[in-house]
């Protein structure tokens, strides 16, 4: 395979005027509301300056001003495609100032729903990842999948995407007599779409012509600007909260951290980011099984902890938990009070996006778009 | 390593820089510190053998009523360390030095602080808005915010 690098520019000899050009913000691949401004030299990119903001929403103040329960179905609302992973930190951190110690059973039902929302992620990012070569089939199988995922979530909370299920002490709803099953049958279907994905996407030749040795981010680079999730381990770092600091009862699962190894190119480029994210799922799946294997049989109230009135002790606390774009954390300032007296959110896509003008200078526009894309970024956590 | 011995640490090279440690219920971990040396501390705190912390999880500003404060999460890759650094500012002079150049996730943290609550940071590199509109007025984190009456003309929601 061709070693592609990045393109050094001899501007002595390249005789044209440097060129700035707004990318987005409606634009469709740049998966949101986000303008890049960029500068171009020919067709290759030698300044990349992201604008952010169009989607803010004042959501630090506005937590300010909400109860804590109040707050749940607003956390929802930043990285919308996996929500309920958004309402874990956050309850986990009231929790622990409260000093609640959750049932086991409810535990087992968090890990299980956390891992289809990180399964449902990931089909999405492979997806449009896939959609923003130019690969339009395997879009089609994921999405049909992910609804299996999205219907189950519907099943317990009454919502296909944001949910509120996730409650301080508790659950909102009991699960559906099926969960098991349909559950299992979720895992399936997901083995069998990824070896028909792995086919006709991952290990098609084009494919891997487009996206390797493309937007290689170094690991020591990785670290200094705070990336998290598949893109830190796609430069070969093994940082996973679930393994690191195991939160919840992830210490009771076997699953390995999936990082790069720069197997078709050089470590840290798109396909290695890509590649963990498809790995994962597989991750996901095992870690699913082995829950609904461990999980008490008998029945719990889900709701028997949820306070009435959710009124923390003075204190200050960052609770964080590994989502499928990185680490998710809320530094939760309480004064006593039934409201936060500040909620910070470490946005995990605010800071992935930050290493992009990083790691796109020197190659093509299009290879940009696919820069972005293997990032994974959401604008609604971006710009809260 | 635990916050006790980071404090140690740091109380020994820094002497009065560093002010307290402290560790109660319901707090993680946090050391105090002024915030003349805050740079040179993070350099430090990044660069010892034993310390490394290589990784800023989260800097973010605060409004604590009669002053203000910048608040530092660090973690460390390869020791598996945590610990918070507290800087406290007035609010008639909230300037304090930019640790960009230690961990380059600071830029765009830093510039959110400078955002929503008027920190200025030192020496930072591109030291403008970046959630609200470059034009904004105001910091509207801080408590005693009050929203401008139009934007451009037009009426400014409240």
């Amino acid at each position: 395979m061709g070693q592609r690098k990045t393109i050094e520019i001899d501007y002595g000899a390249v005789d044209t005027d440097r060129m700035r050009l707004n990318m987005g913000p409606q634009h469709p691949s740049t998966h949101g509301v986000l303008r890049l401004e960029v500068e171009l030299e020919g067709e290759i990119v030698t300044e990349v300056v992201p604008h952010i903001g169009y989607l803010h929403r004042c959501f630090e103040k506005t937590c300010e001003f909400m109860t804590y329960p109040q707050v749940i179905p607003y956390v929802d609302r930043l990285d919308y495609i996996s929500s309920m992973n958004n309402e874990w930190p956050f309850v986990m951190g009231v929790e622990k100032l409260l000093g609640i110690q959750i049932p086991e059973k409810i535990e087992y039902i968090r890990v299980i729903l956390a891992e289809l929302n990180r399964i449902a992620n990931h089909q999405i990012a492979v997806a449009t990842f896939g959609m923003d070569s130019g690969a339009f089939t395997p879009f089609l199988y994921l999405f049909r999948d992910r609804e299996m995922i999205l219907d189950l979530f519907e099943k317990c909370s009454g919502g296909r995407l944001l949910y509120n299920y996730f409650w301080v002490g508790g659950l909102q709803h009991d699960i559906p007599p099926t969960f098991k099953e349909d559950c299992l049958a979720i895992i399936k279907k997901v083995r069998e779409t990824n070896a028909e994905v792995n086919n006709l996407l991952i290990k098609n030749k084009i494919f891997i012509e487009r996206i390797t040795n493309i937007g290689i981010l170094p690991a020591d680079v990785a670290i200094n600007f705070g990336c998290s999730g598949p893109v830190l381990r796609g430069s070969g770092v093994p940082y996973d909260l679930r393994k690191d600091e195991p939160y919840s009862i992830y210490d009771r699962f076997d699953f390995n951290v999936i990082v790069g190894e720069g197997a078709m190119g050089t470590l840290g480029d798109c396909w290695d980011r890509n590649i963990v994210r498809v790995n994962e799922m597989e991750e996901s799946c095992k870690i699913i099984e082995q829950a609904i294997a461990q999980m008490p049989d008998e029945a719990v109230d889900v709701r028997a902890l949820v306070p009435k009135r959710v009124k923390t002790p003075k204190g200050e606390i960052y609770c964080k938990t590994e989502n499928p774009k990185g680490e998710l954390g809320f530094y939760i300032v309480s004064d006593g009070s039934t409201q936060p007296y500040r909620m910070r959110t470490r946005a995990t896509s605010f800071i992935n996006l930050s290493v992009l003008p990083e790691i796109s200078k020197g190659y093509m526009i299009s290879d940009l778009i696919m820069i972005l894309g293997s990032i994974d970024i959401v604008l609604g956590e971006v710009d809260r | 390593m635990n916050s006790n011995e980071i404090f140690d640490k740091l109380k020994s090279e820094f002497g009065d820089d560093i002010i307290s440690l402290t560790e109660e219920k319901n707090y993680d971990p946090y050391i105090t510190v002024k915030r003349k040396n805050i740079k040179q501390i993070c350099l430090f705190l990044r660069d010892i053998d034993g310390l490394n912390f290589d990784y800023l999880v989260n800097l973010t500003g605060m409004d604590w009523g009669k002053e203000l404060g910048v608040v530092y999460h660090l973690y460390s890759i390869s020791l598996k360390h945590r610990i918070v650094l507290k800087v406290f500012l007035s609010k008639e002079n909230p300037v304090i030095p930019s640790v960009e150049r230690c961990w380059k996730s600071a830029n765009w943290h830093e510039r959110e602080a400078w955002d929503m609550f008027g920190i200025q940071f030192e020496n930072h590199p591109n030291h403008i808005r970046i959630l609200c509109p470059y034009d904004w007025e105001g910091h509207p984190l801080r408590k005693d915010y009050v929203e401008q009456e139009t934007y451009h003309g037009m009426r400014v929601p409240v």
